[in-house]
């Protein structure tokens, strides 16, 4: 795996209105009058998050953190689906520069949790599309699997996704991706992959 | 209370069945205490019954009928602050069958209700009533009927502790001069306290007592945890940060680790910063939000900015107390054994709280980036040590190479200085080890005089 370039172009961006518009953007989103029933659309929703899963199995880190936007946040709470991130401490809150942190670190050959690395196979499914009062914006939400090989044992990873994704164009890209672990409150083993 | 009630002498083994003297040398350890059920099995009465034992924080029970679910070793037990106020450890097991009654993790209740026959019980543990009544021929006003408790629970300025033992110190006594640095690590916040918050919760496949030997080791730190400093210092060029004081030299540094008596241990970190407001927050690593919020902070809070920034930022000790409860940072980590090779490791994460309005309306801001400082370690450090507590337990599957050793300092002359049983050493000597593996002894060739009590 290779080191992330290390150049760090993004604003500190994380401040008292971003987590005022986090916490607002993940409360009562799901509306049924939101929905978005198009099949073509949904598809091309369910596309993007295949190409993610892909990524993240093949350990293509670079290549998962460049479907991010600039200014994203990965929020895994410990919560039921996500609560105040300012109040709670959260399983994992990484902001652009914390994930080329964490994908740094991996990259180092010293993480010894992910010595061996970790094999992962991802499932998603039952994927839902919600429009928001931005036109270029959808929240997905999904369920998933991810079964994780390492070091002779397999293990399950399972929960629901929730993507904040800008359309910018011909593609998305990843405001925010909350991962509601089905476990989010118990003791987890090892909790070392990217989710 | 009843008069205490102890166990049936049945139960109770009649002397060790294992050689502790052969196995606890005074460099090394049997790879058997970390691999053998029976040895677990015996520690969960002569430690965990007979030590006083990290329950709860009050700040989960702020509240009269609030309650936490814990253990006692394996024993489960509710942590109720009563319809009275008084904190009490009941046992979460109904006298009829014994199932457990309780099966929320917390919450407020004046009663629990057995979902298995209906048998109820005030939050003060004793029998309010059961179904049909008449069907019964005895005096249900027996204390028998009502919930055990643990006998003697105890708080030190808002840890709550426990034990079985009669015997045992008063909870002041227990804990000695590792008061200390807690006093220390509560001072520094307002009002002289902190509360809890959410909690990073791990496990591993391994040993408890692989964390104790942990919690106070700077010998580890440069290598199990190298990712992690290569990580906290790849922005800056005099990589300062985190825990890089432990490059070069650390046994020539300022930082020391301490050995208190009944098996308490202690890493002190902070002479390695300079002591005036700011100097903590100069060495946290990065985390979102930080430059905003340090821009932010010196904005709105001025001259207290500093003072502010430092609450937030991790506070460099490792205060142990034996068994199961570490303050690390600002973290309060509590160990709780599953098997002999399973383990829980919970990282509360706490808080600050101004009821004095001390901080000048910063607290809010203050809890809000320290909740980010720490996630970082659990995320960066934790993960990895885990790791290789897991391959320890699996190295020590090779039964015949049995020593586990704990020698680094022994014999080196004028290293370790001893006044009224407190070690000290330089930080990555294992005399804690050593030290607190004598008290394991001690204890593991000690019947505990164990009971539980009754409400009347």
């Amino acid at each position: 795996m290779q080191t992330v370039d290390g150049s760090i172009h993004t604003p500190h961006y994380i401040d008292d209105e971003y987590y005022q518009k986090l916490v607002s953007d993940f409360s009562g989103w799901r509306r049924a009058d939101r929905e978005v029933t198009d099949p073509v659309f949904r598809d091309s929703c369910r596309r993007f998050l295949d190409l993610e899963a892909r990524f993240l199995d093949e350990g293509r880190l670079e290549d998962w953190l460049k479907l991010y936007a600039p200014n994203c946040v990965y929020w895994v709470p410990s919560s039921a689906e996500g609560g105040d991130p300012r109040k709670e401490v959260s399983i994992s809150f990484d902001d652009r520069r914390r994930l080329e942190d964490r994908i740094f670190r991996l990259s180092t050959g010293a993480a010894w949790s992910q010595r061996p690395t970790s094999r992962t196979v991802r499932l998603i499914s039952n994927i839902e599309v919600y429009a928001t009062d931005q036109l270029e914006i959808v929240m997905v939400r999904s369920n998933f699997q991810t079964t994780e090989f390492r070091a002779g044992e397999t293990r399950l990873w399972s929960g629901r996704y929730n993507h904040r994704l800008r359309d910018v164009g011909n593609e998305y890209e990843i405001l925010v991706k909350q991962v509601n672990l089905i476990n989010y409150d118990q003791n987890l083993r090892n909790p070392s992959i990217i989710l | 209370m009843t008069k205490p009630e102890n166990t049936s002498p049945a139960v109770e083994a009649a002397g060790p069945i294992f050689d502790y003297e052969m196995m606890i040398q005074e460099d090394k350890v049997h790879q058997r205490l970390y691999t053998e059920p029976g040895i677990f099995r015996e520690e969960l009465t002569r430690i965990f019954g007979a030590v006083w034992v990290y329950l709860a924080h009050e700040s989960q029970v702020p509240e009269k009928d609030d309650f936490v679910t814990s253990r006692m070793g394996l024993r489960p037990l509710i942590i109720v602050r009563d319809s009275q106020g008084d904190i009490r450890a009941l046992y979460n097991r109904c006298t009829h069958r014994g199932s457990t009654i309780c099966r929320q993790s917390s919450g407020s209740a004046k009663s629990f209700q057995c979902p298995y026959h209906g048998w109820s019980y005030f939050n003060s543990g004793k029998l309010s009533g059961v179904p049909w009544p008449e069907g019964y021929a005895c005096d249900f006003s027996d204390a028998k009927y009502n919930l055990a408790q643990v006998p003697r629970v105890a708080s030190y300025r808002g840890f709550i502790f426990g034990t079985l033992n009669l015997d045992a110190p008063s909870l002041g006594d227990y804990l000695g001069p590792v008061r200390e640095p807690i006093d220390d690590w509560l001072d520094r916040h307002p009002g002289g306290k902190v509360k809890f918050s959410s909690a990073n919760r791990l496990k591993y496949m391994g040993n408890w007592k692989l964390a104790y030997d942990n919690s106070a080791d700077g010998y580890h730190v440069l290598f199990s945890h190298r990712s992690l400093l290569a990580m906290e210092n790849r922005h800056n060029e005099d990589e300062q940060k985190g825990m890089s004081f432990y490059r070069g030299s650390p046994d020539g540094a300022p930082m020391y680790v301490k050995y208190y008596p009944n098996g308490h241990h202690f890493k002190d970190k902070r002479p390695n910063i300079e002591n005036r407001p700011g100097a903590l927050w100069e060495i946290e690593g990065t985390f979102p939000g930080m430059e905003h919020y340090e821009a932010l902070f010196r904005e709105r809070y001025g001259v207290n900015a500093d003072r502010a920034l430092d609450l937030a930022s991790s506070e460099p000790v490792n205060i142990n107390v034996f068994p199961n409860l570490h303050i690390l940072g600002n973290h309060v980590q509590v160990t709780q054994p599953i098997s002999y090779n399973e383990t829980d490791t919970t990282w509360y994460g706490t808080a600050v709280v101004d009821d004095d309005g001390e901080l000048s309306g910063a607290v809010d801001d203050i809890n809000t980036i320290r909740m980010r400082t720490q996630e970082a370690f659990p995320n960066f450090g934790e993960v990895d040590d885990l790791a290789n507590f897991e391959q320890i337990q699996a190295g020590l599957a090779a039964e015949e190479d049995e020593w586990v050793y704990m020698h680094r300092g022994l014999g080196i002359k004028d290293r370790i200085t001893e006044e009224d049983g407190v070690f000290t050493a330089p930080a990555t000597d294992e005399v804690f080890m050593r030290e607190y593996m004598k008290v394991y002894k001690r204890l593991m060739t000690t019947t505990p005089n164990i009971a539980i009590t009754r409400e009347v």
